[in-house]
C-alpha cells in the first residue's frame, strides 16, 4: 500500500484561492465604498493583525503576553517623532517602526525571558508601563497630554484626503493580511517545526538539540516588529494619540486575548474567526458600555472552562476541517 | 460464601501513555497477603493506583467491601480504608517527617496505628522526626512512607515498588517487619521487583502481563518454569 | 532631611505593598496560580468596604469586621467554582480567566459605582502624626498600616508552617496526587487559600481607600505593585514579600523626590534591576 504525504486538503485549496479572491476584492475596496466602510476594515485589519501575533506568542511559543500594548504605543510614538519632528513622510516611518520595535525588543526579552509563565505575562505588562511612563517623559511629544501628527505631516502621505485614506487603507490592508501569511509561512518553516516540538514537550525537544531560548527569542522578535508597525499604523489611522491610550492595556491587549481565545488559540483560522465575531459583537452590544465589556469577559471565561480549544477548534474537531494546514496528514492511495 | 474484601472485576484502565489494564480481574480476602508481579508495563503500578482512585479513567468495577470505587476520588477512598505507599516513596519535602506521618493520619479511622505505634515499628523515624523528610536515606524515607501509609488505619495496604533502588540489609530489614504489619489484621497487595522475596512473604500471587492475568495461585503450588514463563510470556 | 523623610515614608508604604502581595504570594505557593484580577478585588474590597460603612456607620477598620468574612467567602466560591477548573491544564486557563474576571471586576465596579473617585474617611487617625526628628514626621495611618502588614506576615506565616491547615497548604503545593491519597480534598484546601488570601486582600482594600481616592481602574496598578514586591523579595517567602514591598515603596519615594512625574517609574526600575541582577529575587525561596 503506499501512501500520500500532503499538507493540503481540499478545503484548504478551495479557502486558498477564496482567500485570494478576497484579497483581490478588499484591495479594490477604495473604488467602490465609502471612506468610513474603509476605516472600519482598516481598523478590522488592526486587530486581525494583533490577534494573528499574539497568537504567534501565546498559542504556539507558550510566551503568554499581557504587553504586546509597549510595542503598539513604541511604534505610534516613532511615527509620531519621526513624522512630526523630524519631517519624514510618514509611511516612510512604518517600517522603521517595525525595526525600533524589534530592536528594543531583544533587551527587553533578555530581562523579561527572566520571569515563567504568568509572571512572565504580568512582567511584559510592567515594561509596558515603563514605556508609557517614559514616553509620558517626553515633552516635545506632549508629554501626559499626548500630541497630534501635524496636518503637514498627513499631506506627505497623500495630497487629497481621500487618497490618504485609500493610502492608510492599503496599508492596514497589508499589515493584517500580511501578519496572517507571517504566521502561515513561519509556521510551515524550520521555526514551526521547531514550535510545534516545543509544545509538545519541552524537555524532549531540548533534548533534540532544538534551541528553544533561542527559537522564543526569534519569535518574540518577530512578533515585537510587526506589532511595532501596527502600532505606527494605529497613529496614521487616529491621527491623535496620548500615552494613555498608545499603551492601552484594554485596547491592545484585552480585546485581542479575547478575540484569539474565543476564535480559537493555537490555529490559524481562530483569531480570524475571533477577530469577525468580535467585530459583530461590537457592533450591536457596544452601546452597553461597560456592560458589554462584562459579557465579552464572561465569553471568554466561558469558552477557556468549556472549550478551551476556542470555536475554530470545535469547528475542526467537529468537522475535521482546516483551512490553512500547518501539519501534515498522511492519506492512503 | 464470604464476600472477599477486595473484587476487582474485568477492570481496564490507562495512566501515562503505554501502561494499561486490559480486563483484570482479581480477588483478596481480610488479612490476606498478595504479591503482585510481573515485567516491567505489564501494568502493575497502574493497578494499584486504579485501585486507590488514582486513575482518572477507567472501566469494569473495583469492589472495596461490597462498595464500587472504581471512579471514586483517591481522598474518599482512604477513608473507606485502602492506603498506598507510593512508587519512589513521594514524601512531601517541604514537611518534616512527623508531619507525613501525621498527614497520612488526616482520614482518622480508628485503629492500632497512631503516631506512637509507627515510631515504635520504625524507631529510626523518630529520632528524625523532626527533620524535612529528604533529608532521610532513601530507606528510611520508604520506612515512613510506609509509616504514612499506616496511620490511616487501612484495611488494605498497597506497596508499590518496596524494595527499588534501597540497600539489601534495609531491604532485609523491611521484610521482617512486614508480619508485624500483617499481623494487625490489614490485607495487603505487595507489588515488587524481587520476585522471590515476593513470592517468600506472600499467601497468593497474582501475576500480570502486558496487562491481563497470566497466571495465578499459590507460589507453592505453581513451578519456578511456570511463573518464570508467566512473567516473561515465553 | 528631605530625603531621609522620602526613604522613611517609603518603608512605611512598603507595608502597604507587602499587604497587596501577600495574598498573590500565598495562592500561587500553594497552587501556582497568579490571579490577574488580584488587584481588581483589591479595589472591589475597597469600594464594598466603602458601601459598609455608609450602610452602617462604623469605622472604617471596624467595617472589617463584615468586609473581611464576605471577601473570604467570595474567594471560596471563586475558586470552588471558577478557579478549580483552570488548574492543571497549563498555563494558558487560569492566567485567562483571571483576566477576563479582572475586566468583569473593573467594569462591574464602573457600572454600579461609576467613575467618581470615593475614600473612607478614618477621622483622626488620617491627620496624627509625631515628629520622629525634625523634618521627618511619622504619621500614625502609614504607621498602623506597617504594623498591620507585620501582623498579617507574621499571623500567614504561622498558619502555614505551625497549623493543620498549613501543612495540607505545603501538601497540595508539593504533591496533588499523595495528597489525595492522604484524604486531602485539594479543591477545598485550594479554595481555603484563596479565602484566605481575600481576607488579606480585604485588609489591603480598607487600607488603600482610607490612605488615598480610589476609582474602579485602580486595580491593574496595585497588582502590579504586588507582583513586583513578590518578585523583588523572592517567590515564595512571605518575610521576602515584605522585604520587596518596603525597597519598591522607597524606590518609589526616592524617585518621586527626584521628579514628582519618575515615582512609579522608579519603582518598576528597581524592579528590573533586581531581576537583571538577582532573577530569583533577593531572598529565594522556592527553587
Amino acid at each position: 500500500m503506499s501512501a500520500l504525504v500532503s499538507r493540503a486538503t481540499r478545503a484548504s485549496r478551495v479557502a486558498g484561492l477564496s482567500a485570494l479572491g478576497l484579497a483581490a476584492v478588499l484591495v479594490s475596496a477604495p473604488w467602490w465604498t465609502d471612506i468610513a466602510t474603509e476605516r472600519l476594515i482598516g481598523e478590522f485589519m488592526v486587530y486581525l493583525a494583533l490577534a494573528t501575533l499574539w497568537n504567534l506568542l501565546a498559542g504556539y511559543a507558550g510566551l503568554v503576553s499581557v504587553g504586546q500594548q509597549a510595542y503598539v504605543g513604541f511604534g505610534a510614538y516613532v511615527l509620531i517623532s519621526l513624522a512630526s519632528l523630524a519631517g519624514w513622510n510618514p509611511l516612510w516611518a512604518v517600517p522603521m517602526a517595525g525595526l525600533g520595535a524589534a530592536a528594543i525588543a531583544t533587551p527587553v526579552a533578555r530581562l523579561v525571558f527572566r520571569l515563567q509563565g504568568a509572571y512572565f505575562a504580568i512582567g511584559t505588562w510592567v515594561m509596558a508601563e515603563v514605556f508609557r511612563l517614559v514616553c509620558a517623559q517626553i515633552s516635545a511629544l506632549g508629554g501626559g497630554s499626548g500630541t497630534s501628527l501635524t496636518p503637514a505631516a498627513m499631506k506627505l502621505v497623500a495630497a487629497t484626503r481621500p487618497a490618504r485614506e485609500a493610502a492608510i487603507y492599503w496599508l492596514a490592508l497589508a499589515l493584517g493580511l500580511g501578519a496572517v501569511a507571517v504566521a502561515y509561512l513561519l509556521l510551515r518553516s524550520r521555526i514551526g517545526l521547531a514550535l510545534t516540538a516545543i509544545r509538545d514537550s519541552e524537555i524532549a525537544s531540548d533534548s533534540l538539540g532544538i534551541r528553544i531560548d533561542r527559537v522564543k527569542l526569534a519569535v518574540y522578535v518577530l512578533v515585537a516588529g510587526l506589532t511595532g508597525m501596527v502600532g505606527a499604523l494605529v497613529e496614521l489611522q487616529k491621527v491623535r494619540m496620548s500615552p494613555d491610550a498608545a499603551f492601552s492595556v484594554n485596547d491592545w491587549t484585552a480585546f485581542v486575548i479575547f478575540i484569539v481565545v474565543i476564535g480559537g488559540i493555537g490555529t490559524i483560522e481562530g483569531p480570524i474567526l475571533g477577530a469577525l465575531i468580535y467585530f459583530v459583537l461590537r457592533e450591536y452590544l457596544a452601546e452597553l458600555g461597560s456592560l458589554y465589556l462584562m459579557i465579552l469577559g464572561a465569553l471568554a471565561i466561558l469558552v477557556m472552562l468549556t472549550a478551551p480549544q476556542g470555536l475554530w477548534g470545535f469547528v475542526q474537531r467537529r468537522f475535521g476541517l482546516s483551512l490553512f494546514p500547518t501539519g501534515y496528514r498522511v492519506r492512503g492511495l | 460464601m464470604v464476600e472477599p474484601l477486595l473484587r476487582v472485576e474485568a477492570l481496564r484502565a490507562s495512566y501515562g501513555d503505554a501502561r494499561a489494564l486490559h480486563g483484570v480481574s482479581l480477588e483478596l480476602r481480610a488479612g490476606e497477603t498478595l504479591a503482585l508481579i510481573g515485567a516491567n508495563g505489564a501494568g502493575k503500578s497502574t493497578l494499584l493506583k486504579a485501585i486507590c482512585g488514582l486513575v482518572g479513567q477507567n472501566e469494569g468495577r473495583i469492589l472495596f467491601k461490597g462498595e464500587d470505587i472504581a471512579r471514586r476520588p483517591a481522598s474518599r477512598i482512604v477513608r473507606l480504608g485502602v492506603a498506598l505507599a507510593p512508587e519512589g516513596r513521594r514524601m512531601f519535602p517541604s514537611l518534616s517527617v512527623e508531619e507525613n506521618l501525621i498527614l497520612g493520619g488526616k482520614a482518622r479511622r480508628p485503629g492500632p496505628w497512631s503516631l506512637e505505634s509507627v515510631y515504635a515499628l520504625f524507631p529510626v523515624l523518630k529520632e528524625r522526626r523532626r527533620q524535612p523528610a529528604p533529608a532521610m536515606s532513601g530507606g528510611q524515607q520508604q520506612m515512613c512512607a510506609i509509616g504514612r501509609a499506616l496511620m490511616s488505619n487501612p484495611e488494605l495496604l498497597l506497596l508499590d515498588e518496596l524494595s527499588l533502588g534501597l540497600a539489601p540489609t534495609i531491604i532485609k530489614d523491611i521484610y521482617e517487619l512486614l508480619p508485624r504489619i500483617a499481623a494487625g489484621g490489614v490485607a495487603t497487595i505487595l507489588v515488587e521487583q524481587d520476585v522471590t522475596r515476593a513470592l517468600a512473604t506472600a499467601e497468593r500471587f497474582v501475576c500480570l502481563q502486558e496487562g491481563h492475568v497470566s497466571l495465578e495461585g499459590d507460589p507453592a503450588e505453581h513451578s519456578r518454569d511456570d511463573i518464570t514463563r508467566a512473567y516473561f510470556g515465553t | 532631611m528631605t530625603w531621609i523623610n522620602a526613604v522613611v515614608q517609603g518603608v512605611l508604604i512598603g507595608g502597604l505593598y507587602a499587604m497587596f502581595a501577600a495574598g498573590l504570594s500565598l495562592i500561587f505557593g500553594v497552587m501556582r496560580l497568579v490571579n490577574i484580577g488580584h488587584g481588581d478585588l483589591i479595589v472591589a474590597a475597597s469600594y464594598l468596604a466603602w458601601a459598609v460603612v455608609h450602610a452602617t456607620g462604623l469605622h472604617p477598620l471596624t467595617s472589617l469586621v463584615i468586609v473581611a468574612p464576605l471577601a473570604a467567602a467570595f474567594g471560596y466560591a471563586l475558586q470552588l467554582g471558577v478557579l478549580n477548573h483552570t488548574l492543571g491544564k497549563g498555563i494558558l486557563p487560569p492566567l485567562l480567566v483571571t483576566f477576563g474576571l479582572s475586566v468583569i471586576l473593573q467594569n462591574g465596579m464602573l457600572l454600579i459605582f461609576t467613575a467618581d473617585t470615593r475614600k473612607l474617611d478614618a477621622g483622626a487617625l488620617e491627620t496624627g502624626s509625631f515628629a520622629l526628628s525634625p523634618g521627618v514626621d511619622i504619621g500614625y495611618l502609614p504607621l498602623l498600616m506597617f504594623a498591620t502588614a507585620l501582623v498579617v506576615i507574621a499571623a500567614l506565616q504561622f498558619l502555614f508552617y505551625s497549623t493543620s491547615l498549613g501543612r495540607e497548604f505545603r501538601a497540595v503545593s508539593d504533591d496533588r496526587e499523595v495528597a489525595a491519597l492522604m484524604g486531602i480534598d485539594d479543591r477545598r484546601v485550594y479554595a481555603s487559600a484563596m479565602a484566605l488570601s481575600l481576607a488579606v486582600v480585604a485588609v489591603a482594600g480598607v487600607f488603600l481607600a482610607i490612605r488615598s481616592n480610589f476609582d474602579p481602574f485602580m486595580g491593574p496598578g496595585r497588582l502590579i505593585f504586588g507582583f513586583e514586591a513578590v518578585i523583588i523579595g523572592g517567590l515564595g517567602n512571605l518575610w521576602g514579600t515584605l522585604a520587596g514591598g518596603v525597597i519598591l515603596g522607597v524606590a518609589q519615594g526616592v524617585g518621586a523626590e527626584i521628579n514628582p512625574g519618575w515615582q512609579v517609574l522608579a519603582g518598576h526600575i528597581a524592579f528590573f534591576l533586581v531581576l537583571a541582577v538577582r532573577p530569583r529575587g533577593l531572598f529565594p525561596r522556592i527553587s
